[in-house]
């Protein structure tokens, strides 16, 4: 009896891996519970035990490949009385993978164009580099929060800051949101300045009232004397099947209050640039990251120096027909809409915001004047979201020029749901921006 | 005030305190009653808004604890913080005319009674919900060890305040980091109108520190002297960076909660008893008889203060509302 050992899922947003080691050879018996296989995820290196007895009877998969996708059959378990396919050496070769068509090839992604004086890396090192090149210029930074350290982040953004910076500069903090970030925010009132993680925004709301009540409202109760220099990050936003508690979207909650900046960076150029205007900026930041982003690559500028200054949109592409605005994930998502409506023979023009509060009312205003409709993206719930303030500037600022009413797309208002069909009606998608963008261009 | 500690032997009887010491204590308690009585009268007269909350009865403790303090700490406190911001010596005149919602108040009118704060003399506020300043203050020590600059943070909370999850998140992060912060639990005996024993279990609340490995001590937050000399020994345990420390000062607050209170939850018998047998200010007065200071000299301290207090109370009503630019300032730095 053949059982396949198929490609597992080591976390809720992982969609492939490395087969970083094999830990057993062709011919070993192994039984349930026994290590395996080393597997290298988005977040970390994982372990892989059997789950049944038996003979390792082939390795499908050679150890060092990347981008195996879950569920792809990585080894087939035999009986402890057969004898293994030693003969076979390589994936091409093996019969076996050509009958059930089974590739490891990467997934089909756009290649990204390199800019001059500038590297191709994820989100994820594009937040690191931001913070470790801040910490090497600013030794009143530091970085405290739940695993950030020797864990080296439950993100793993955080990597390699505690072997960099030593435990002076990292902190571990215990699970305790409310009160680490109270001590972040007393900190920032003592001059120094914080970096502080959350490991999700969902977990935030511990801390709100510090956060609001404290960090934001201080300077202004004090008369202006009382500074807050602090950076709240982490992600934001829907992860993948995680449900209600842990997917949601606290944009527009932040946005809701004055005395904080409120930053969401979709590509890494974004993420470093935002992430150093925040650390470098003498008022208490949310950055609003998001889960899913973390592993995409984009070019990113090398320079130590290159900021994103915050409360400035970014034209990500130009049009003539509708303006679709947009921020963090969004963005990806409305440029794939763009292109799609491109054939249909729509222009549309894609702002990326960046930065929520401060809103870069300007650039949306003179781009809705240009295409004359308009269109809102956000993962968040539509009552009193950010589409909302949106439409509203636009009303205020450009009434005479709209040729539709404005259209947001949004989640959908309801606690975010885990079954995956559900989950995905409930999300935002490209088809509901296309939709959105022919409505309002009275195309349909 | 910020005499230097190690000049002082401790455990000298009260008779051998250093007499100019005990007279500024006294001083500036009774300057903190004064403007409390000052402020309350003019909450009466309309003059101030919103909630006001005095100190009456508990000045001992504020007092006591920074007469042992050295330049560069810092203190933060909850909203019943006027006698806190008098003791750091900020400047009376602006703490009064921020009561009255002037543009010479300390956070330009915009904070009020519950919101002032001077980094120039270390106070960090007046933090208006309970507790919240609790982490704060945590954090302030933390950047203190950060910066390795040997100062210590005085964060002070009541008893209400002493039942609040984030009291021990703070508890535990300053213990595991050893943070030089001196816990000050002013227990005035009630959390507005609800009495301790109603409303937190077990015997005493200083107990709650043992749990996290905190060192702590009851004072009587009445006598001036026990509570200078635990703030000796706390702040120097904290100096010496062993970690934080809980002083509980049992205390009395003679007036309500705010000043809409009926203080329907105790007697006025109660109060009467109080302040007959342990208040703080008379308890000193005896003391400075007793070591020959004679009622002259202490009538002119009395005279001396009354005049700073009206003209704190003059200036105050005289000082003009903020302008309506001010609406839109200091939201952000930039």
């Amino acid at each position: 009896m053949t059982i396949e050992i198929l490609m597992p899922a080591l976390s809720p947003t992982m969609e492939e891996g490395t087969l970083a080691k094999w830990l057993v050879n062709e011919g070993d018996s192994i039984s349930s519970g026994d290590l395996i296989a080393e597997i290298e995820t988005d977040k970390a290196t994982m372990e892989v035990e059997a789950v049944d007895d038996g003979k390792i009877g082939q390795l499908l998969v050679p150890a060092g490949t990347e981008g195996v996708k879950v569920n792809t059959p990585i080894a087939l378990l035999i009986d402890s009385t057969e004898l293994p396919h030693t003969s076979i050496k390589t994936i091409a070769d093996k019969p076996y993978l050509e009958k059930e068509k089974i590739t490891t090839e990467l997934k089909i992604k756009k290649p990204v164009k390199l800019e001059p004086n500038s590297s191709i890396i994820t989100v994820r090192e594009a937040l690191r580099n931001a913070m470790a090149e801040e910490m090497r210029s600013d030794k009143k930074v530091f970085v405290m929060g739940e695993e950030v350290a020797e864990y080296q982040g439950a993100y793993k953004v955080t990597q390699g800051l505690l072997d960099e910076f030593g435990n002076k500069r990292v902190y571990d903090t215990p699970i305790t949101e409310h009160g680490f970030a109270g001590i972040g925010i007393g900190a920032a009132f003592g001059n120094l300045k914080p970096i502080i993680e959350f490991m999700t925004f969902n977990f935030a709301m511990q801390a709100m009232d510090q956060i609001i009540n404290s960090a934001a409202k201080t300077l202004y109760m004090s008369g202006g004397q009382m500074g807050c220099p602090i950076v709240f990050r982490g992600p934001n936003g829907a992860a993948s099947r995680v449900a209600a508690q842990h997917s949601q979207c606290y944009a527009s909650w932040y946005s809701h209050c004055p005395g904080l900046k409120v930053v969401s960076p979709w590509s890494s150029k974004d993420a470093k640039g935002l992430l150093k205007s925040a650390i470098r900026d003498p008022d208490p930041v949310i950055f609003l990251e998001n889960e899913v982003m973390y592993g995409q690559s984009f070019s990113c500028p090398d320079d130590d120096d290159f900021l994103v200054p915050i409360g400035q949109a970014n034209i990500e592409k130009e049009g003539s027909d509708v303006t679709i605005i947009a921020f963090s994930i969004m963005v990806g998502k409305s440029l794939e809409a763009a292109d799609i409506l491109n054939e249909k023979g729509i222009k549309a023009e894609v702002i990326n915001l960046r930065s929520l509060r401060p809103l870069d009312t300007e650039t949306i205003i003179n781009s809705v004047k240009k295409t004359n409709r308009a269109v809102t993206c956000e993962e968040g719930f539509p009552f009193a979201g950010i589409g909302a303030e949106i439409s509203a500037a636009i009303n205020e600022n450009a009434f005479d020029w709209l040729d539709a009413p404005v259209k947001r797309v949004t989640g959908k208002d309801v606690p975010m749901p885990y079954a995956a069909n559900l989950e995905k009606l409930a999300l935002p998608q490209v088809d509901d921006i296309v939709n959105a963008c022919t409505e309002v261009c009275y195309k349909r | 005030m910020k005499k230097n500690i190690s000049s002082l032997v401790k455990n000298k009887s009260k008779m051998n305190y250093d007499l100019d010491l005990l007279k500024d204590m006294y001083k500036k308690m009774l300057l903190i009653r004064r403007f409390e009585e000052k402020a309350g009268q003019l909450y009466g007269m309309g003059k101030i808004g919103g909630f006001c909350h005095l100190y009456i009865g508990q000045e001992a403790v504020v007092v006591g604890i920074q007469s042992a303090q050295m330049e560069g700490d810092s203190i933060v406190t909850s909203y019943r913080d006027h006698g806190h911001m008098i003791a750091c010596d900020m400047d009376p005149k602006g703490v009064m005319a921020e009561l009255t919602g002037r543009e010479d108040g300390y956070s330009k009118g915009k904070g009020g009674s519950m919101h002032m704060f001077s980094r120039e003399k270390g106070f960090f506020g007046g933090h208006g919900i309970v507790a919240a300043q609790v982490p704060i203050g945590a954090g302030l020590a933390f950047a203190h060890k950060y910066n390795m600059n040997n100062n210590v943070c005085i964060t002070y909370f009541g008893d209400g305040a002493a039942n609040q999850g984030q009291v021990y998140e703070s508890y535990n992060i300053a213990s595991l980091w050893q943070l030089p912060v001196i816990f000050v639990i002013e227990n005035n005996k009630y959390g507005m109108g609800t009495s301790v024993n109603r409303s937190s279990a077990g015997d005493n609340l200083s107990d709650r520190g043992k749990a996290y490995g905190i060192e702590s001590e009851i004072v009587d937050g009445m006598d001036i002297i026990a509570v200078r000399e635990a703030a000796i020994k706390a702040i120097e345990y904290c100096r010496l960076g062993k970690g934080p420390y809980i002083l509980e000062m049992k205390t009395y607050r003679y007036r309500g909660h705010s000043m809409s209170d009926p203080a329907k939850y105790r007697t006025r018998d109660e109060v009467e008893q109080i302040r007959k047998t342990s208040d703080p200010i008379e308890n000193i007065k005896v003391l400075l008889n007793k070591m020959g200071v004679v009622d002259k000299v202490l009538k002119d301290i009395d005279v001396e203060i009354k005049s700073i207090i009206a003209d704190a109370a003059k200036f105050a009503q005289d000082s003009p509302e903020p302008s309506p630019s001010e609406l839109y300032t200091d939201i952000t730095i930039n």
